[in-house]
């Protein structure tokens, strides 16, 4: 098999505003392997969420719409492919993680009954079996006294623990893909810890691929073989994890490294991006990044940027790629 | 959850005791000489001293109360003035008709709020939306025995389909028991099906918006598992509250409703009572409304434990 | 106005408005957008004035009875038809109007005169106070309102005043709540200690900054509360414990058309539609008061 596990080829969303409909993602491009780990990284508002929302399709289908692209689960186009079917995969070929462990369970519910119900859902069998199932999910991902603790309902858990749940949730039909969306940053920095050695694990022991989102460049070095960094809607830089932290190929993948807590530690202060993230339809000309661009030139300004692919086997967005020697966090 | 249960029970003690203090003051409040009204007013001297004598109001107001509540603690709420039927008895005859009228009403609400309610919620700012909640505002507006009244000229009198008048009991074959009640619950239900359609529309759509709905959807759950399940039981709350409050709604309308469809229910005594000033009866029928009112509340205080397991620990 | 769209999360419609410049401006701007509730307070407006212009709009004495002319159906001489005494529909429904309109307003200031004061004392005093009042009210709220009013109403003996007082006792604790949630919400803000600490007495605490701050869900709760008066009359009336005849309300005009439904179905058919569009526009009134005059839900205030 040549392709890929995922592919999301050239993605283009728009949602829906008051004065009309503004393109949210732009031409997003990236590769999953199986069993590998990717990181999606950006601020708020680059748009890793829509692209993680527009996998498992789960745009409000009123408010947004795919304008161009494809998206491609082994093999399978995601795109335009019917409600019924794309329910029946999600969850059972390909599952998401949360933020929000508090609120991301059923409060009314036991956890066990929660898992139980995705694995009748994708897996049939009597209820006896569907709740085995879960206990056992449950135990892989190191929630003691399984058993009993299936029987609990979310409030009783803490957010940790819940996030093992959610974990557990995910993995229960043992997907090719999991996407993560901020798993850990609602969570204490030792809780933090564990579930990313859960993830790793979870990894390693099924062959789970993982798409791991993030604004958090620290984490991303911890657990993924490449990343994906996207602005403004675009991808900005591609490459491989340790390439990308020795020598970043792009302004804002600079920026970001050096506004990585894990540095302050080192350099004594702690840097910060000036400005913020464009709104979507009002996006800067050329270089979306430019304004905020301590490298910018004239020609950043109206110059249409595309991906350029590097040699290494990365891709960047810059236009001064070739002339430009940035800083890493090695 | 027991201790939740019998906290919950305990709080009504206080309540009872201050509804037993108003019913009782009803007496208080009869202009004039209570026993002269109470012995009618051709009464004779000698009868006006009796009935007082009966009634204890030759007693301190604070042993009359005593005796009322004691006796009514024991089941025991006194006697017609006109029949000398026992109150209770009177009551306890009345009721099948009344709970069954009541069932009817929200039977024929939740039948109408239910898809009403789901349907709005889906299809917010549309025009089912738009409808639904047109209809939950014109539906508490109407007064009921006018529905009840257009009902009879539409249902009964121009296509013959129900009953105008009457009510079959239980005993006599569930069918014509059911027929009888299809216009009398859709005139009480109305009301109420409007109050649940506006209270489910408004927490169904909030709840669809939390992270487990989408969580409940990145796993796979079929729209319908995700709105049924997890959506309904999570906005039931508020809705079961609502239902709830309803009930004092329900027996009140129930006096209208009996009266446009001649059921001789509760409502029919209370009138009757009303009417032939009746004091016991009078006194009876709204300890007894109070009481139901009470005990429904208690009930739908005690579903929120299963609808909210987080209400158990409280 | 800008509309910006996050790229992140789910809803890319937030609309920021322009900071207001007063409450007034801000509530007719709302107000502005509540075509139902416009519409509602135009009807209200129009159905005031025809009763308050009774005498001036009415084509028959609506007392005169004609016995030659009873239970005809709307046209010719009668707009709306005659009653079973032949007396004119449309103009005896104008002075009912004028009963059931009175009686509706007297109810709510029962319930008003009722509710403030304890409302407040409940809020200030607090502790056991507070506990009393609420306890009472519970209780009066245990009670199904309609089956209260028609014991009072059967011990007091029949009549409209006695039976709008009970209605009035029954709304009362709508009133207290309300109030006794708006002194202990004010009681929390600063400004309210501040000046209790430079000297200021209970009742300008209560003038200048409670009645102020009560005073829109209070405008709200009166609305919606004559549309339940008007309801209750109408249903008091109806079973004959409200307005005794000759005169008439219009749910006591819905009593005596009721024995002809089959025959002349104009005697119920028009006081009800009369009473379904004023409870109607009371209670959109209502809505639109509370959507137009509620402190502003969305982010800056």
């Amino acid at each position: 098999m040549s392709e890929p596990l995922l592919v999301v080829e050239d993605l283009s969303v728009e949602f829906a505003t008051d004065t009309g409909w503004v393109q949210v993602l732009d031409g997003v491009t990236f590769g999953v392997d199986r069993g590998e780990t990717v990181g999606l990284v950006g601020e708020s508002g680059s748009g890793k969420t829509v692209t993680s929302l527009s996998i498992l399709g789960l745009l409000p289908p009123e408010g947004s719409r795919v304008t161009a692209g494809s998206i491609r689960l082994d093999g399978v186009e995601l795109v335009g492919m019917p409600k019924r079917r794309l329910e029946a995969m999600r969850g059972d070929e390909i599952s998401m993680i949360f933020q929000e462990p508090m609120t991301s369970l059923d409060p009314a519910f036991r956890v066990g009954d929660q898992i139980a119900e995705v694995v009748r859902r994708h897996r049939g069998g009597s209820r006896r079996e569907a709740w085995k199932r879960a206990v056992e999910v449950l135990e892989t991902v190191g929630i003691a006294n399984a058993g009993s603790r299936a029987r609990s309902y979310p409030h009783e858990f803490s957010g940790g623990m819940r996030q093992r749940v959610m974990i557990a949730m995910a993995l229960s039909c043992e997907p090719k893909l999991i996407i993560a969306d901020e798993p850990t940053t609602a969570l204490d920095v030792t809780i933090q810890a564990q579930v990313l050695d859960l993830l790793r694990s979870m990894r390693d022991e099924f062959g789970t691929a993982v798409v791991f989102v993030t604004h958090d460049l620290g984490v991303v070095a911890d657990i993924c073989d490449r990343a994906v960094v996207m602005y403004a809607g675009q991808v900005v830089e591609r490459s491989e994890i340790d390439a990308l932290y020795a020598t970043p190929h792009h302004p804002y993948t600079e920026a970001l490294l050096s506004a990585m807590p894990q540095l302050v530690a080192r350099t004594g202060r702690l840097a910060t991006i000036p400005g913020s993230t464009p709104p979507a339809g009002s996006m800067p000309a050329g270089c979306r990044f430019h304004p905020r661009c301590g490298h910018v030139r004239d020609r950043c300004r109206d110059t249409l940027v595309a991906e350029r692919r590097l040699d290494g086997g990365g891709t960047s967005r810059c236009l001064r790629v070739s002339d430009l020697v940035l800083k890493g966090s090695a | 959850m027991l201790r939740y249960t019998v906290r919950r029970i305990l709080m009504i003690i206080p309540l009872l005791f201050l509804v037993s203090l108003g019913v009782f003051a009803l007496v208080l409040l009869i202009p004039g000489d209570p026993a002269i009204t109470i012995a009618g007013e051709n009464a004779t001297e000698a009868q006006i001293d009796a009935t007082r004598e009966r009634l204890g109001l030759n007693d301190p107001v604070l042993v009359q109360y005593a005796s009322w509540a004691g006796n009514a603690l024991t089941g025991d709420l006194g006697s017609s003035l006109f029949s000398n039927e026992s109150v209770v008895g009177a009551i306890g005859g009345r009721f099948p008709v009344t709970l069954s009228l009541t069932v009817a009403a929200m039977v024929a609400a939740l039948l109408i709020a239910v898809p009403a309610g789901i349907t709005a919620a889906l299809r917010r700012g549309r025009w089912q939306d738009r409808g639904a909640t047109l209809f939950a505002s014109v539906g508490i507006s109407l007064p009921n025995f006018w529905v009840g009244i257009l009902l009879i000229m539409a249902f009964a009198l121009a296509f013959p389909i129900f009953p105008a008048v009457g009510y079959t009991p239980l005993s006599d074959g569930v069918g014509p028991w059911v027929l009888g009640l299809v216009l009398p619950g859709i005139t009480l239900g109305t009301a109420v099906a409007a109050e649940i359609t506006r209270q489910l529309r408004g927490s169904l759509s909030d709840t669809l918006q939390q992270d487990f709905i989408r969580t409940a959807r990145a796993n796979g759950l079929t729209a319908r598992a995700v709105i049924a399940k997890h959506g309904l039981k999570n906005a039931a709350v508020p809705v079961v509250t609502v239902m709830g409050f309803q009930i004092g709604f329900l027996l009140g309308g129930s006096v209208i409703v009996e009266r446009v469809f001649g059921l001789p229910g509760l409502g029919d005594l209370a009138i009757r009572a009303v009417l032939q000033r009746d004091i016991p009866m009078i006194q009876g029928i709204v300890v007894v409304s109070a009481l139901i009112v009470m005990l429904v509340n208690l009930v739908v205080d005690l579903s929120y434990g299963w609808l909210n397991p987080k209400v158990r620990q409280a | 106005m800008t509309t910006t769209a996050p790229t992140d999360g789910l809803d890319g419609r937030e609309a920021l408005a322009p900071p207001e410049p007063t409450a007034r401006a801000r509530f007719v701007r709302r107000f502005r957008r509540q075509l139902p509730a416009q519409l509602a307070l135009g009807y209200l407006v129009v159905v005031v004035a025809g009763v308050a212009l009774a005498p001036l709009l009415a084509t028959h004495d609506p007392l005169v009875q004609n016995l030659n002319g009873v239970l005809q159906p709307p046209g010719g001489g009668h707009v709306l038809g005659t009653d079973d005494l032949g007396r004119d529909v449309f103009s005896r429904a104008l002075y009912a109007g004028r009963v059931s309109l009175v009686a509706a307003a007297e109810a709510v200031g029962v319930a008003v005169l009722l509710g403030v004061v304890p409302g407040l004392v409940a809020g200030y005093a607090g502790k056991a106070v507070d506990a009393v009042i609420m306890r009472v009210t519970d209780a009066l709220m245990s009670f199904p309102p309609l089956i209260l009013a028609i014991a009072f109403v059967g011990v007091l003996g029949p009549s409209l005043t006695n039976a709008m007082i009970v209605i009035g006792v029954i709304f009362a604790p709508r009133f207290v709540r309300l109030v006794r949630g708006t002194v202990i919400a004010i009681r929390e803000e600063t400004y309210i200690e501040a000046s209790r600490s430079i000297g200021t007495g209970t009742a300008t605490v209560i003038r200048r900054h409670v009645l102020p701050n009560a005073l829109s869900p209070l405008i709200v709760q009166i609305s919606l509360t004559a549309a339940m008066a008007m309801l209750a009359e109408a249903s008091l009336s109806f079973l004959g414990l409200g307005v005794q005849p000759p005169d008439a309300s219009w749910g006591s005009m819905i009593e005596r058309g009721f024995r002809y439904t089959a025959s002349a179905p104009w005697l119920t058919v028009f006081p009800g539609l009369l009473i379904a569009l004023t409870v109607l526009a009371f209670n959109l009134l209502g809505d639109g008061l509370r959507d137009s005059l509620g402190r502003e839900i969305r982010r800056g205030s």
